[in-house]
Order: C-alpha cells, then sequence, then structure tokens
C-alpha cells in the first residue's frame, strides 16, 4: 500500500474510477496482478496509458493538471504492483522453503583413502619419530649375508625354519657380500645397512614388505609389511628397549593399555623378548580373538645380539642398543577387525571405502 | 610339544593347576598355544558293580544285570557283552549321560530303552565306547576300591591337561618333560626328581664300559666309522624279553601326549624321548646280519625300506647304521623296516646315540620327512646324557617286557668332551640389562637353570660350567639372557631414559612417498597393496627360484598390470566406479653379476563416473582422458621435482629434470564387462630428491584486464605451441592464459579449429589502459602471425558456437 493516502478525488470521473482498482491490488494473486499490471500500465492498451495519450487531445489549460493527476495515479499504481509483487515473492519464498524435504541426500565428491595398513604404519612411524627416530629403508631383494648371517643365522639350522625363504633366479653384484640373492624375509638386513651407514648412536625405523614362501590364505601372505626398529648407542639396556615400546603401546592404543614382556627367541637379539598388549576387544578378561590369555602378541624385541655389532664392526663392549619387529598387517587386522589378510592385499573398492576414515560419519549425513 | 601334566606332577611331586602353569611357562619363554582337558568327557560316568547277571529271555547273546550305581535303587541293564562278570566293575553310562564314542564314532546320549521287551537302564561301558583304546571285544573291566556312583575319573587317573607348548628352536631341552619341569621347579622355587617307573624297584643297572669307536653288547660287534656323523653311541642289549601291550600307566603317559602304544618295548623308547628328549631306537638282535652294527656315512645308491614301509634312496651325505651285510637304518630319522622289533622278538638291542644336527637336518631335507626324532636330533641334544637315557630305558623294558641285561651297557665315544665352560662378568650383566643384579641372585638363576658356577667373582668375572642339554649357552650373553629370564622380564622399571639422536638422517623417499600418496588420496583414489609376483612380462623380468606356483614365478615390472587385475576384480563384483593407486617396488633383471633393479613407484587407474551420481542428476558424466591427464600432472608434479608432462607419439609420457621418460599415462586395455566405463591409468617412478617449498610473491594490488583471443589453429599447431607464442611475446604483462573453448565446425576454413584464449594482463605498479592492452593484443596477434601463421578469427562470430 502507498504510504499517503490518496485524495478523494482528483476532479477526473474516468480517473476516479480507476482508484478501487488501485486499492483492489493487495488483494491480487500472481496472475491476476500481472493481467491488471497491463491493463492499467501496458504500453498498447493500459488504462493509464490511453489517458496520458488524451492529455495532447485536451485543451490547453486542463493539459497541465491532468497530466499531474494522471502521473500522480501512475505512480500510486507502479508502487501498489511493486509492493505486491514482492509480497507474492516473499509467500512463494516461505512456501517453497516449507515444502523442500531436507532429508534427501547431500551431493559428496569421490573422496580417497590411504591404505589401512598405511595408516596403522604411519601412526607407529609418528610415535618412533617423537622420540628421535629417523626412517630408514632398504632394498627388497637382498643376500643371504644381510638377511640371515649377519644376523646371527647359524647356517643349517632350525632357526632357519621360521623363515621359508623365496630365492631369486639372479646372481649377487660382484663384490657384494654373501651368496644367493632372495626376497627379504624380514626388515631387520636394514638394522646391518643402517649400522654400515654410520657410527652410533643410530636410532631408526624401518618399514617395509617383506616375503615368505607362505601359501596365500586367510591368515598368511608370501608379502606382507613389517616395521622394524633400531637403537644403538652408549649406556642402551634392557629397561630403554622395554620402556621405549611401553611408551610406545600407550601411544598407539591408550594411556592405559596394559603390557607385559616375556622370553622368546631371535638368533639376532638376545635376551629377546616378545611383548603383549592387553586384547584389544576383551581388555584382559579372556575371548576368542586371544584365545582366553586376555593378552595379544604384538612385536619381538631383544637386546642387539653383540655378535650382529661385531659383524658390522661395531664395539659390542663399547655399544650396547635393542631392536624390536612387527606386522603392520596383522596390527591392522586387530584393529578393524578384519579376519581375512588377503582383503588387505587385494583392491576390492567395497572393503577400501568401508575402512576408510570417516566413512561411518558419512553415511549417518547421508541419511536422516 | 605336547605336554601331559600329570607327568609335570610326578616330576614336582606336587599337583599343578593348568592355568597357572601354563602362564609360569609363558613368562619364562615357552608359550603354551592350549590347554586341552583330557577325557573331559567322561566325567559323567560313575563305577557300577554289578550284582547280578541273568540270561536274556528272548535273546541268547543278551543278559540283564542289576547294577549297583551307588544310589539306593539298583538299575536293570541289557548287556551284550561276553565278559560281563558278577562282583565286578565296570564303567557306567546311567540315563542322561553322554559316551564320547557311541555307534557309528559320534557322541552318543544313553535313554532309557526296552530291548527285546527287557527295560535297560544305562549302559555298561567298553573301552573304545570311551575313547580309552580300540578294544571292543568286551566291556572295560576297573579294579579298584572305589565304592559304586563314584564318579570314574575319580577312580581311575584318567584325566589329565595336555599344555601345546610352543617350543623356539634354541631349546630342545623343552622338548622332553624333564626339561619342562625344571623350568617349572626353578620358577616354583622347588626341587624336582625323575618319577618312579612302576616295577623298576628291583632292578639294578650296571654304569656303561665306555671305549673309543668300538665294543660289542653280548656277541654284537658295534663300531663307529664316522665320529663326526655320529659322536656318541651307547648300546645295551636285553635277552628274552616278551614283546607285548604295555601297562595302563605308561599307555595312559604316552596317550596323554597324543602318542600311540605300539609294545612295551617301542613304548619305552618313546617315553625316554618325550621325558628325557633323547630318541632312542630298539632292534630286533636277531635281524642283525653278521651280529654287527656300524655307524658310518650312506653310500650313494644304498637303498633301504623305513618303518613306514617307503624305499629310500640314500646319498653320501646321509648317515646309515648298517649291519655285517648293509644299511638297516637311516640314523637319527627313521629305523628300518626289516630290523623292526615284532610280538616275536626276544632279543632286543637298545640304541641311544648322538648324530650331527647338521647332517640330520641335510638328510632330513633331501628325503622330505621329518619325524619326532629328526627334529629333536636337528635342535640338539645332550651329549652328556645318554647314559642316563639308556639307564631309564633299560629299566621301562625289563620293568615291562622282562628279559635280563646281557651285559653291562656300552658306551662308544671316540673323542671325548666337556660341556662347555662360559666366562660371565656381573658388570656386563648390568651394562645389558640396566640394573645391577646381586650375585647371590645371579648365582641362584644359574644353578636353577642346571649351570654349575665354578668360581667366585675374584678378577671381576665368573666360571660357568653350563649343561650339556642347552646347545643355546656358549657365550656370555646367552647367560645374561638366563638371568634376565628367571629375574623376570616384568621385574625390569620402564621408565625413558634421556636418549641422543640418531646420526642417520630421514631416508628421502620417505617424504616423496607420503606427498604423493597424500595427492592422490585428494585425487579420490583409494591405496592398494598387491602381491608383487605374477607372470614373466618381457624378458628381463626376475624370475624366482622356489615359486608358490608357476603363474606367479616372476617378479612384477611394472605396477600397472596387476592394478587392472584389480579393477576387474571389481568389475567383477559389478562395481564400476573404481579408483586405485599402488606405491610399491618394481623389479628388473640386470646385467649379469649385478643385482635387480628396484625402483619405488606409483601407478593409479580410474574408471566410472567423474562424481557421484546425485537424485539432482548429476554426476552421470564418466572420467575421460583429461581426467587421467589432471591426475597424471598433478602425480608428476609430486614424484617428480622439475618434472613435465609432455605429449610424444600421440600420448602423454613425464620426463624428470635430467629429460628422461620416467612415467607414462593413457588409456588402458582390460577385460571389461560391457556395461563398464573406459579405463585409464598411468605409471612413475618417484623421486627420492628433495623437494623445493614453493616461494612467495607479492600479491596482486592493482586490477587486471581480460581479453578473449579467439585464434583459428590449423591442423597440426598445437594450442601449446600458440601459448608459447602468446607468453613469450605477451612479456611480463600477460599473468595468465587459460583456454576457454576448442570449437570445430563447418564455417570455420577446412584443417582449422577455433581455440579461445583467455588472457589476464596485469602491471603490478599501476592499472593498465586500454589502449596499452590494445597495443599488447596487436603485438600478440603480429607474432603468432608470424610464428604460427595462425590469425584470429573473424570479428562477429562469438567464439564457441
Amino acid at each position: 500500500m502507498p504510504a499517503t493516502p490518496s485524495p478523494v478525488s482528483t476532479g477526473y470521473p474516468e480517473l476516479d474510477a480507476l482508484r478501487p482498482r488501485l486499492q483492489a491490488i493487495p488483494t491480487l494473486g500472481a496472475d491476476a496482478l500481472e493481467a491488471e499490471e497491463i491493463a492499467i500500465l501496458g504500453r498498447k492498451s493500459g488504462a493509464l496509458t490511453a489517458a496520458l495519450k488524451r492529455v495532447a487531445e485536451l485543451p490547453i489549460e486542463e493539459r497541465k493538471s491532468y497530466g499531474a493527476a494522471v502521473n500522480r495515479l501512475k505512480a500510486e499504481f507502479e508502487a501498489a504492483f511493486a509492493a505486491r509483487r514482492e509480497e507474492l515473492e516473499a509467500e512463494r519464498k516461505s512456501q517453497e522453503h516449507a515444502e523442500r524435504d531436507l532429508t534427501m541426500p547431500a551431493r559428496h565428491r569421490w573422496v580417497g583413502a590411504e591404505h589401512p595398513v598405511t595408516r596403522v604404519v604411519d601412526e607407529i612411524v609418528d610415535i618412533f619419530r617423537g622420540i628421535g627416530f629417523t626412517v630408514a629403508v632398504g632394498p627388497e631383494v637382498e643376500t643371504e649375508w644381510f638377511n640371515f648371517l649377519a644376523l646371527n643365522f647359524p647356517a643349517d639350522h632350525p632357526a632357519m625354519d621360521m623363515h621359508d625363504t623365496l630365492y631369486l633366479d639372479a646372481a649377487p653384484a660382484e663384490g657384494e657380500p654373501g651368496g644367493r640373492l632372495l626376497l627379504r624375509t624380514h626388515t631387520s638386513p636394514v638394522q646391518i645397512r643402517a649400522l654400515l651407514a654410520a657410527p652410533p648412536p643410530v636410532r631408526v625405523v624401518i618399514p617395509g614388505m617383506v616375503y615368505r614362501n607362505d601359501a596365500f590364505d586367510a591368515s598368511h601372505s608370501p608379502a606382507f609389511s613389517q616395521i622394524e626398529g633400531l637403537a644403538v648407542d652408549e649406556g642402551i639396556s634392557f629397561v630403554d628397549l622395554k620402556a621405549t615400546l611401553i611408551h610406545f603401546a600407550h601411544r598407539f592404543f591408550s594411556p592405559s593399555t596394559k603390557t607385559r614382556f616375556r622370553p622368546s627367541f631371535f638368533p639376532f637379539t638376545e635376551p629377546s623378548a616378545e611383548m603383549d598388549v592387553e586384547c584389544q576387544l576383551c581388555h584382559g578378561s579372556g575371548c576368542p580373538a586371544c584365545k582366553g590369555t586376555g593378552w595379544m602378541e604384538i612385536l619381538g624385541c631383544g637386546m642387539v645380539h653383540p655378535t650382529v655389532l661385531e659383524n658390522v664392526s661395531v664395539d659390542p663392549e663399547k655399544y650396547t642398543g635393542w631392536a624390536f619387529g612387527m606386522g603392520p598387517h596383522r596390527i591392522t587386522m586387530l584393529r578393524y577387525g578384519i579376519p581375512d589378510i588377503r582383503l588387505l592385499l587385494e583392491g576390492d573398492m567395497r572393503f577400501l571405502e568401508q575402512l576408510r576414515e570417516g566413512a561411518r560419519a558419512q553415511r549417518r549425513e547421508g541419511g536422516q | 610339544m605336547n605336554i601331559s601334566l600329570r607327568w609335570l606332577e610326578a616330576f614336582l611331586r606336587r599337583s599343578l593347576d593348568p592355568r597357572e602353569a601354563a602362564e609360569r611357562l609363558v613368562m619364562l619363554g615357552a608359550p603354551v598355544d592350549a590347554i586341552e582337558p583330557l577325557h573331559a568327557d567322561l566325567g559323567e560316568l560313575v563305577i557300577g558293580l554289578v550284582e547280578e547277571v541273568r540270561q536274556h529271555p528272548n535273546a541268547d547273546r543278551l543278559r540283564v544285570c542289576r547294577v549297583n550305581d551307588g544310589t539306593a535303587e539298583r538299575r536293570n541293564v541289557v548287556c551284550g557283552a561276553p565278559n560281563v562278570t558278577v562282583g565286578k566293575k565296570y564303567p557306567f553310562a546311567r540315563v542322561g549321560t553322554t559316551i564320547p564314542h557311541g555307534k557309528g564314532g559320534e557322541p552318543m546320549r544313553i535313554e532309557r530303552a526296552k530291548l527285546r521287551g527287557e527295560t535297560s537302564e544305562g549302559m555298561l561301558c567298553s573301552a573304545r565306547e570311551l575313547g580309552l583304546g580300540q578294544e571292543h571285544d568286551g566291556i572295560l573291566e576297573l579294579v579298584t576300591d572305589a565304592a559304586p556312583g563314584t564318579p570314574l575319573l575319580e577312580a581311575v587317573p584318567l584325566s589329565d591337561h595336555r599344555l601345546v607348548v610352543d617350543v623356539t628352536p634354541n631349546r630342545p631341552d623343552l622338548l622332553g618333560h624333564k626339561g619342562v619341569a625344571r623350568e617349572l621347579a626353578a620358577s616354583y622355587g622347588i626341587p624336582f626328581r625323575l618319577p618312579v617307573i612302576p616295577g623298576s624297584a628291583t632292578i639294578d643297572v650296571p654304569p656303561p664300559r665306555r671305549t673309543a669307536d668300538s665294543g660289542s653288547v653280548g656277541s654284537i660287534a658295534i663300531s663307529i666309522e664316522d665320529p663326526e656323523s655320529g659322536p656318541r653311541f651307547h648300546a645295551a642289549l636285553i635277552r628274552g624279553a616278551t614283546v607285548g601291550q604295555s601297562p595302563d600307566w605308561l599307555r595312559r603317559r604316552l596317550e596323554a601326549v597324543g602318542v600311540r602304544s605300539i609294545n612295551n618295548v617301542v613304548d619305552a623308547t618313546n617315553y625316554v624321548m618325550l621325558e628325557l628328549n633323547h630318541p632312542m631306537h630298539a632292534y630286533d638282535a636277531a635281524t642283525l646280519r653278521g651280529s654287527a652294527l656300524i655307524v658310518r656315512r650312506a653310500r650313494a645308491g644304498e637303498r633301504l625300506t623305513t618303518l613306514d614301509d617307503v624305499e629310500r634312496e640314500l646319498n653320501a651325505e646321509m648317515i646309515a647304521i648298517a649291519d655285517g651285510e648293509g644299511v638297516i637304518g637311516l640314523a637319527g630319522i627313521m629305523g628300518g623296516a626289516a630290523t623292526e622289533v615284532s610280538p616275536v622278538s626276544r632279543d632286543i638291542l637298545l640304541e641311544a646315540a648322538v648324530w650331527d644336527p647338521r647332517r640330520i637336518r641335510l638328510t632330513r631335507r633331501a628325503l622330505g620327512m621329518s619325524t619326532e626324532a629328526s627334529y629333536r636330533f636337528e635342535r640338539g641334544i645332550d651329549r652328556w646324557a645318554g647314559a642316563d637315557s639308556m639307564r631309564r630305558c633299560i629299566e621301562l623294558v625289563l620293568a615291562t617286557a622282562g628279559g635280563e641285561l646281557a651285559d653291562a651297557p656300552l658306551d662308544l665315544w671316540p673323542v671325548p668332551s666337556h660341556p662347555p665352560r662360559v666366562f660371565l662378568r656381573p658388570a656386563r650383566v648390568a651394562q645389558v640389562l640396566g640394573v645391577e643384579i646381586p650375585w647371590h641372585a645371579i648365582e641362584r638363576y644359574l644353578v636353577a637353570v642346571g649351570a654349575t658356577v665354578v668360581s667366585k667373582p675374584d678378577d671381576g668375572r665368573i666360571a660357568v660350567d653350563v649343561p650339556g642339554w642347552r646347545p643355546d649357552l656358549v657365550a656370555e650373553i646367552d647367560l645374561v639372557e638366563e638371568i634376565a629370564r628367571l629375574h623376570g622380564y616384568e621385574a625390569f622399571p620402564s621408565g625413558l631414559r634421556p636418549f641422543r639422536p640418531g646420526n642417520l638422517a630421514e631416508a628421502p623417499i620417505e617424504a616423496a612417498i607420503r606427498s604423493v600418496r597424500r595427492g592422490l588420496v585428494e585425487q579420490g583414489l583409494y591405496e592398494v597393496n598387491s602381491l608383487p609376483m605374477g607372470k614373466a612380462d618381457g624378458d628381463d623380468s626376475v624370475r624366482l627360484l622356489n615359486p608358490l606356483s608357476a603363474e606367479d614365478a616372476w617378479l612384477r615390472r611394472r605396477l600397472l598390470p596387476g592394478l587392472i587385475r584389480l579393477v576387474e576384480a571389481n568389475w567383477a563384483n559389478r562395481v564400476e566406479d573404481v579408483r586405485l593407486f599402488e606405491i610399491g617396488t618394481t623389479f628388473a633383471g640386470a646385467a649379469p653379476g649385478r643385482r635387480p633393479v628396484e625402483e619405488f613407484r606409483v601407478a593409479a587407474v580410474i574408471t566410472g563416473r567423474r562424481e557421484p551420481p546425485h537424485w539432482s542428476g548429476t554426476g552421470q558424466d564418466r572420467l575421460d582422458l583429461w581426467d587421467l591427464k589432471g591426475r597424471f600432472e598433478s602425480a608428476v608434479a609430486l614424484a617428480i621435482p622439475g618434472g613435465a608432462v609432455q605429449v610424444e607419439q600421440n600420448a602423454w609420457v613425464a620426463r624428470d629434470a635430467e629429460g628422461r621418460v620416467v612415467g607414462h599415462a593413457g588409456p588402458l586395455t582390460a577385460d571389461a564387462p560391457l556395461w563398464a566405463a573406459p579405463l585409464f591409468g598411468f605409471e612413475l617412478v618417484l623421486d627420492p630428491s628433495p623437494r623445493r617449498a614453493p616461494t612467495f610473491t607479492p600479491l596482486p594490488s592493482t586490477p587486471a584486464v581480460e581479453r578473449v583471443l579467439a585464434l583459428l589453429l590449423p591442423q597440426g599447431i598445437e594450442a601449446a605451441r600458440a601459448e608459447a607464442v602468446l607468453r613469450k611475446a605477451g612479456g611480463p604483462l600477460l599473468e595468465r592464459v587459460d583456454i576457454e573453448s576448442d570449437y570445430r565446425g563447418p564455417e570455420l576454413p577446412p584443417k582449422t579449429r577455433s581455440v579461445a584464449f583467455r588472457l589476464t594482463f596485469r602491471a603490478p605498479d599501476r592499472t593498465l589502459r586500454d589502449a596499452e592492452v590494445d597495443q599488447t593484443e596487436t603485438r600478440l596477434l603480429a607474432a603468432l602471425a608470424e610464428e604460427l601463421g595462425v590469425r584470429r578469427r573473424d570479428a562477429g562470430s562469438a567464439p564457441g558456437e
């Protein structure tokens, strides 16, 4: 509605006759409004357009006042039409909003993800980086010397049976120490390479793929990842080994996770140990996943065997060290409850999407 | 290794809780994989006393018995066993009890039944029905004082627990019950002794007669021709033995650890192996030709039929036992069939020998046969304990099979030796373990594992004679481990101590891998790990000597073939949107004398829709070549510092800063279903050289002027060439060049297309005027015309129509 009330009469009956139509504008619907706008203001046959055309036909003395009256009325109509249009638009918008179904699915982008095993490896690496370790890597094709002999594996001993080895039909480099070429059965040869590359202190963490002559089934794979740690310096002891690995377990699992160390055997460490952590499923009360023991074997470790240090010309009387190794594939299976290692070595999109971080949250948003 | 809890109890003279004992073994380094209760399925059976037996009125072969099962009522039981006797006791299954081996070997629940008119309320059981043996001629007669109704497992010592112990290769001593008992005795701080063999109290075995490399027992001449292969050999001859079934206690011991009872003589040798970890062998002395036994190397081509009835060909690396005429046994692995102890054997020759572990291992591998004996000899047995093993075995045979010892046992020992002496410095213990362990504790731990501490520390070290059953204790560090083990790993403190950073810098490839991985994940790709074995891929594929299968005998040279297989597997699952990448090692063969070349590579494959389909209608477009190029360019930027994507022979390649081709991208062929979208992929070699951080340039403070130039490019002039001319001629004022459209149509001159370039001009220090831009534009057009013969599309028609 116009802000100022109109005069009751213009003195021109044909203009006054349009006034009821002006007052009716706020009640018009969208279609009627458009029709009325054309009827009043239309360029060809609008009532006020016609009235303006008539100004020229009037006697000169009437022209001015009549023209002014028509223009005033035109302005009033224009304002009324505009106001009504705005009103209708606002109504339409609020109507549309009320009718919108906000539960309809969102529009997403394709997202990708790091492999679950990569996430586990990166987490482990980052924890050790935080306590002064750097990442070292080494070749996957090794010689028997690096993979076994330098690591104090006795030749022709049952300890070798723990490593069912894949050998290559290729010759080692000339001058390279030691025997046949093989696919490394553990990341431990990188310990040897690290100790040959730099004098102690050495503090490295070694992720990588390792290979065994194992059939591909639910719990075995001919290729899997391992991550190894090595610390060699003066004054390093079994206490440091325990302390560092407990720190790791508290960071990786939770600060309250219980651990235990029990004796074990590896040719390249002595004393050797296994670290168990409290079963992450039953928290120690015993369940099928931990065979009722309440514990899960998580890594093997030990003090670097003096013979290993001698093999790389590090004085074992001056320097001591510790090492550990664990299997990120196995830890990934425990963490995500994956029953079959093959799922981690195939590329099933459905599996990868399921285990993507944030995957569940997005499904929730996509629903209600 | 299967361990019987009852057997351990006999050593320790105390009862053990299976879980608690297992826990102690675990913490001593012998993980217990399983605790299996034995005969727990007999828990419901009771002792039944037969008080009356009468003939079944309607069946000749059935009897009707009155059975006292300890309750006030008497049970009427129909029984078909011929041996059921009044006044005897039998295992009785009441109505409702389940017996482990009913008809067909399945567990069976005993119900009240009517058999030919007579009610039967329960069942008197045979050994076979209870899983206690194969006898089924009659029901199992029990000799016991227990009252009727007493649970069977209380009256008869059947119940036991089998501990399945995972013995590490360094601890052969734990392959015998004595070794495990020693560990538990150390843990509990109690003594342990060999269990008493029933019936052996009156047997007196004379000490062995030691000789060098030859001697005789009775009339049998024994000699060692190759002392390296067989360093020590104990022998004894028993005459007049009666080979037959072993007594119950012996059978139960063996069965508790899963060893089948054969006869009293063979059982005696197995018992000694399981108890003392010394595999023994028994020969029927009458079958030895020439009354001789010779330890020597086998001769190539010699043949022997072993106890398992397999004829085997021997080679000169193997250790043979021969009689006067030829080989009769594979030393340390398996005896020969011809000299086997049988029910008619009377004279038994017993052997307790020590074999070279390496040679046993070689033989076992060459013949592909692993036996309980070879497993133990490979790990090393106590060469100073043979006399004890022999005495034990003689006692067992005499107690269970009778007969007489023909002679004092013979001990052939060509090169006598002592167990090693090791020196230990308490200071070294503290250096390695990080805490001081008191001297008296060190001594206590060493004595508990069977070592002898010879001298007290005066020059800062202790002499320790290690026991013969511990071949793993040869150096000081081995004793340090024993001290830590018995001290208990859990007893050590665990507070983090200060450390020095290492001397090794981070491996550069690690940063490269992380950055490429992050980039591809941001592009919506999923990382995979796959096995690097597959088919041969070109001449320089690296072959495995001992592959898992003939198809997977080569190492991958490239990542893409493996990724294509993964895409095909996804298609087989009806998944059409597949976007995968892998970062992994590839292997390529090299010239002789050089090791195979390993490279860290990244490869990616994409197929399917560009974005997830949405109900609003978006997301229907499929990924195309330009999506591939985008991902390839991003990957190259991250993987190869200074690298660039170029077009070569109608395909994209990546070159590194030195111009070497290090990657390629393009459409891929695969075994695709009809509905599959096109498949694209790329592969790149990762460059570990350092990444340079982007450098900052001041953000613009002046306005830009944009112009669109629609250029007619003749065939053969690529957009990139036109862009290069524009950039060169545009100078510093030309800030950006973008391509807005690429149009081909009939209204254009033949063999041309119209490419619209959007040019952004800016001067960093002033507002550009139109006139200045006009001038530049004129200069650009002149350069295009001159260098490429490219001109502007006629004014009036808008680009891209």
